[in-house]
């Protein structure tokens, strides 16, 4: 037992030592002409485009926000910039030398294209599939095809924290088995194709299972404010606007890529009454707040949450004014991560519009994304159940270990 | 106020709270306000109160002293002579004794790495040697060298002088091995008073210290009995009451400590004057007992040498430091279960144990044990109580001394492996890291993140009365890393600079307590005040599953003689004759009590946790490492 729990952390530390190794001999060999930090030139592999976060990307798509600078780059793309689809096609190129990279990659592709399926699920589903079409004998050779595919997923975005923590979940889940050792080959290979689908399934109905769990919370006659578009959010207020409660939305704007907007479209179509605030309103509108709910981009081990800008300063106000802020995140946004401060995690960067052009000398804050420390969250909806932030390590633990 | 309770009546109970134990010898109990310090020098004598019972593991029922009737005058003396003594033994034992520069440093021997605690697994390593060459006692090599030829010879004043002790528990190999010890030791012994004798006129301290080893002897033979027949029926009750944790030894406790101290091998004198808070822990007078320990150091038939030159390592201080004295301790078993022979109608896993448990209450009167030497001790003992009884004693001995290494590299050398990797990861450029004391691991990191090209700052606050931060800081220095050396009084100044506060701990409970050097709290506190992420290092197996509120239940008294003195300043030293003073108490504490608010993360072999998530730990992998 104890040899192998700390494995995983090895792992990666091997992998940096490694990458760390690699850095000092590039650079004792070239002193004259340093090299790109590891992490930038990491990302320009795989990343299309090194400025922006793939995670927000892939969002932005789906939600058909249209910046200009999105527009911007579009338009760089088609006349032939190397940006874009260019570097997509790179990417794929890299891959294929790495065999079974690329179609995972490209399945979870396929699958990412539904707008209502989560990135990790796709990840999960994609994943799965490797099992399925595996042209492997022996389950060792089955396990590094498995773990060669969800490393390629995981450097395919590594701004994604659901995406990392789903690809780490499914192996944790669907390798460990004690039962496989005994068994042949084949009906190993199919007990863990049953783990695979199961977990897919399960993390495909956590939305609603937590929508569920949710509504004991939700009462007549409360307002609650909503940042950010999450989809279990919107769901948890769908399923209570269907069992007829009497709720009140605020929705700040969520800047720079309006997801409040749409969150506000979305409660006027199942005919909520909601209220548009801007970012800075927060703190004025709180005293009428009676809950926060928020989604997360990852529940980290600390049991504080990753979630779009302005999360943590919403979270702050709400427990200076003893609101309660919840949190809904399904059980794959777990991960091993723990930041202890808002710059201690990689910067996922996004594209920021003020409508006017600025100066070049300004520097603009360009992470999409902060954290929230556990002490002002008051509970967190999971597909495992409704859990206090320190819960979060022990899950963790339990699944890690 | 709960009813009062005789707690030998009803050991089992788990006394937790405040209880109150109604005496034999003192029906009236003292009401809980008579605990204020300013209180206490009117009660010396009729203390009754036992703050909190706690259950600790279940080894520490066998532990305390004796008073001996020490003349002050004779003491104090002694004392200071014994304290010189020991910053040569630092010198002569730290291993870096190669330089000589660095003996008039505080070193601490375990430098952070554990090169000492692994040197030492020999009483005969040149370590040893010099120990007891010092100050003209005899040394081990000759030691042996006189038992091995005395071995046929058995003279009758010998036997009439070890039969006594021995009794019919002992084999005839048992009793010769035992006569032969006391031999070779009272003939050095003279061979010492000689060399005392000689010496008198050019050191006159030396004759000091001569009256209370000679009152000594006939006191220690009179005790042997005692632990012998205690050691023979131990296991068996042992084993019944395994899963019930005994209350710890209260040492206000006046009829417990009475019993215990018959069956202890180390004479401590209990000091007069103590804080009346603090009364139910032990505090003697130190150093006066370790040059007269040191003569006798084969005299003890129950005592292994290596135990007991570990034991005298831990009295002196020599060996500090949680991981330190754990593995310290760990060697020494190993080397006494090598040298171990099953008499010939025990059993050996039975008697095993009743000699570990000998050994571990020795070691708790050199200095109360640590929880990381208490799980050690634990594991061990598992480990032998589940060993087939079919296996020969060769192959028992062999599997448990496999055992013992295995604790060692695991929970220990790899633990830090990785602890230190994963620390690692939260040092970023530029960052200023702050570090309390000298704890090995923290050290460790410090150390890592350089090698591998993080840039950072550090800055080492140390505190009186051990500085122990000054041999981290000349270490840190020598690698080139750039430091800020500072006092605690100066801690709140360094903060706002300070981006990480890294701090090792010597134990963790389970509502996420950290137990570490006195100050620590202090340092967390400041950390938090100025919302600087505090990360405290710290292997796995020295989480507990106890439960502690606050510093005062569990903790160890120090030294009062070292507060009370500025060394290097004779003109500050106002307190000098402290211990005529009635109403001058002297509180030395060593170790305090983090609350867990003020810790942002544990990084532990098991990964990075909050301090919520310590019981979890202890509950998926406590039981883990006893089988």
């Amino acid at each position: 037992m104890w040899y192998r729990s700390p494995s995983f952390i090895l792992d990666n530390q091997e992998q940096e030592k490694f990458l760390l190794r690699q850095q000092l001999d590039q650079q004792n060999d070239d002193v004259l002409n340093p090299p790109p930090p590891p992490s930038m030139s990491e990302i320009s592999i795989q990343n299309p485009n090194p400025n922006i976060s793939a995670y927000y990307q892939t969002r932005a798509a789906h939600h058909a926000v249209v910046t200009s600078d999105w527009l911007a780059q579009a338009q760089a793309a088609v006349s032939g910039g190397v940006t874009g689809e260019d570097t997509v096609e790179k990417v794929e190129e890299d891959d294929r030398v790495v065999e079974k990279g690329e179609s995972v990659i490209e399945e979870f592709n396929s699958w990412r294209k539904q707008p209502d399926l989560a990135e990790a699920v796709a990840a999960i589903r994609a994943l799965a599939s490797v099992i399925r079409s595996s042209k492997a004998t022996t389950m060792m050779e089955l396990e590094i095809e498995l773990k060669k595919a969800s490393d390629s997923l995981k450097s395919w975005d590594a701004t994604s924290i659901s995406l990392t923590a789903a690809c780490d979940l499914f192996m944790r889940y669907v390798t460990r088995t004690s039962a496989l050792e005994y068994e042949d080959f084949n009906s190993a290979r199919s007990r863990l194709m049953e783990r695979a689908e199961k977990f897919g399934e399960i993390s495909y109905k956590a939305r609603r299972i937590i929508s569920m769990l949710s509504q004991d919370f939700i009462f007549d006659g409360c307002t609650i404010l909503v940042h950010g578009f999450s989809r279990v959010v919107l769901e948890v207020l769908k399923t209570a606007a269907q069992n007829k409660k009497s709720f009140r939305v605020f929705c700040t704007e969520g800047r720079p890529d309006r997801t409040g907007l749409r969150f506000s479209n979305e409660m006027a179509k199942l005919d909520v009454p909601v209220k548009l605030l801007i970012d800075s309103a927060v703190a004025y509108s709180m005293d009428e707040v009676d809950m926060v709910f928020v989604g997360a981009d990852g529940v980290v081990e600390s049991g504080g949450i990753i979630n779009m800008m302005g999360t943590y300063q919403i979270a702050l106000v709400a427990h200076s004014l003893n609101k309660p802020v919840y949190v809904a995140a399904e059980s794959y946004k777990f991960a091993r991560l723990y930041p202890l401060d808002q710059k201690d995690m990689a910067p996922a960067l996004r594209p920021i519009d003020f409508g006017v052009p600025v100066p070049s000398k300004v520097e603009i804050e360009k992470s999409a994304r902060d954290y929230t420390p556990p002490q002002y969250l008051t509970l967190l909806f999971t597909d495992l159940g409704v859990l206090t932030p320190s819960v979060v390590s022990d899950e963790l633990i339990q699944l890690y270990l | 106020m709960e009813p009062r309770r005789v707690p030998q009546n009803n050991p089992k109970i788990r006394q937790v709270g405040f209880t109150f134990n109604s005496q034999t010898q003192n029906p009236h109990s003292q009401p809980p306000l008579s605990t204020t310090i300013s209180g206490g020098a009117v009660e010396n004598n009729t203390s009754t109160l036992s703050p909190v019972m706690i259950p600790p593991p279940p080894f520490l029922d066998t532990s305390t002293s004796l008073p001996v009737p020490v003349p002050a005058a004779a003491a104090i003396p002694a004392a200071r002579r014994v304290y010189d003594d020991s910053h040569s033994y630092l010198a002569a034992s730290s291993p870096e004794s190669t330089q000589p520069d660095l003996s008039e440093d505080w070193l601490r021997s375990s430098s952070g790495k554990y090169s000492l605690a692994f040197d030492m697994s020999g009483v005969n390593s040149p370590v040893a040697d010099e120990q007891s060459t010092e100050g003209a006692e005899i040394t081990v090599a000759n030691h042996e060298k006189g038992a091995n030829v005395s071995e046929v010879q058995v003279s009758h004043e010998d036997k009439k002088l070890s039969s006594k002790p021995s009794k019919d528990k002992l084999s005839k190999a048992e009793r010769r091995a035992l006569q032969e010890a006391q031999r070779a030791a009272k003939s050095n012994k003279k061979a010492a008073a000689s060399g005392v004798a000689a010496h008198v006129t050019g050191k006159p301290t030396e004759a000091s210290k001569q009256p209370p080893q000679k009152k000594n002897v006939p006191l220690r033979t009179s005790s042997v009995p005692v632990s012998e027949t205690k050691g023979g029926n131990q296991p068996s009750e042992k084993d019944k009451k395994k899963d019930i944790p005994h209350p710890r030894m209260q040492y206000d406790d006046k009829s417990r400590v009475e019993k215990a101290k018959k069956r202890s091998v180390v004479k401590q004198t209990e000091v007069r004057n103590r804080v009346e808070l603090f009364r139910h822990l032990p505090q003697y007078e130190y150093g006066n007992q370790i040059h007269d320990l040191e003569s006798k150091i084969f005299n003890h038939d129950s005592v292994h040498p290596a135990v007991y030159k570990v034991g005298l390592q831990y009295l002196s201080g020599d060996i500090s430091g949680s991981n330190a004295r754990c593995i310290a301790m760990l060697c020494a078993f190993k080397e006494a279960i090598e040298d171990y022979h099953t008499p010939a109608d025990k059993i050996i896993t039975r008697d095993l144990t009743a000699r570990l448990n000998s050994y571990v209450s020795f070691l708790s009167e050199c200095r109360p044990l640590s929880i990381s030497m208490g799980n050690a001790i634990r594991y061990l003992k598992t480990r032998i109580t589940k060993l087939p009884s079919s296996l020969s004693e060769s192959e028992t001995k062999t599997a448990i001394s496999s055992d013992i290494n295995r604790f060692i590299h695991e929970k220990i050398v790899v633990a830090d492996n990785v602890i230190v990797q994963q620390a690692a990861t939260k040092v970023r450029d530029g960052d200023v890291l702050l570090t309390y004391g000298c704890s090995s691991v923290v050290e460790m990191v410090l150390v890592y993140a350089h090698e591998h090209g993080k840039k950072f700052r550090v800055v080492i606050v140390d505190s009186r009365p051990k500085f122990e931060g000054q041999g981290l800081l000349r270490r840190l220095v020598a690698k080139g890393l750039s430091c800020t050396y500072t006092h605690i009084n100066a801690v709140s100044y360094v903060m706002h600079e300070v981006t990480r506060v890294f701090l090792g701990a010597a134990s963790i409970f389970s509502n996420g307590i950290v137990y570490s050097r006195i100050g620590t709290a202090c340092v967390a506190m400041v950390a938090h005040s100025f919302r600087v992420p505090v990360l405290v290092c710290c292997e796995a197996y020295k989480f507990h599953e106890r439960v502690l509120l606050d510093s005062i239940c569990a903790n160890e008294l120090g030294d009062p003689d070292v507060i009370a003195k500025v060394p290097g300043r004779k003109d500050v030293n106002y307190l000098s004759n402290w211990m005529n003073k009635e109403n001058l108490q002297l509180l030395h504490l060593l170790y305090d009590a983090t609350p867990s608010d003020y810790i942002s993360l544990i990084v532990t072999d098991y990964g990075m946790i909050p301090p919520t998530s310590v019981p979890v730990i202890v509950r998926e992998y406590g039981k883990e490492h006893l089988f």
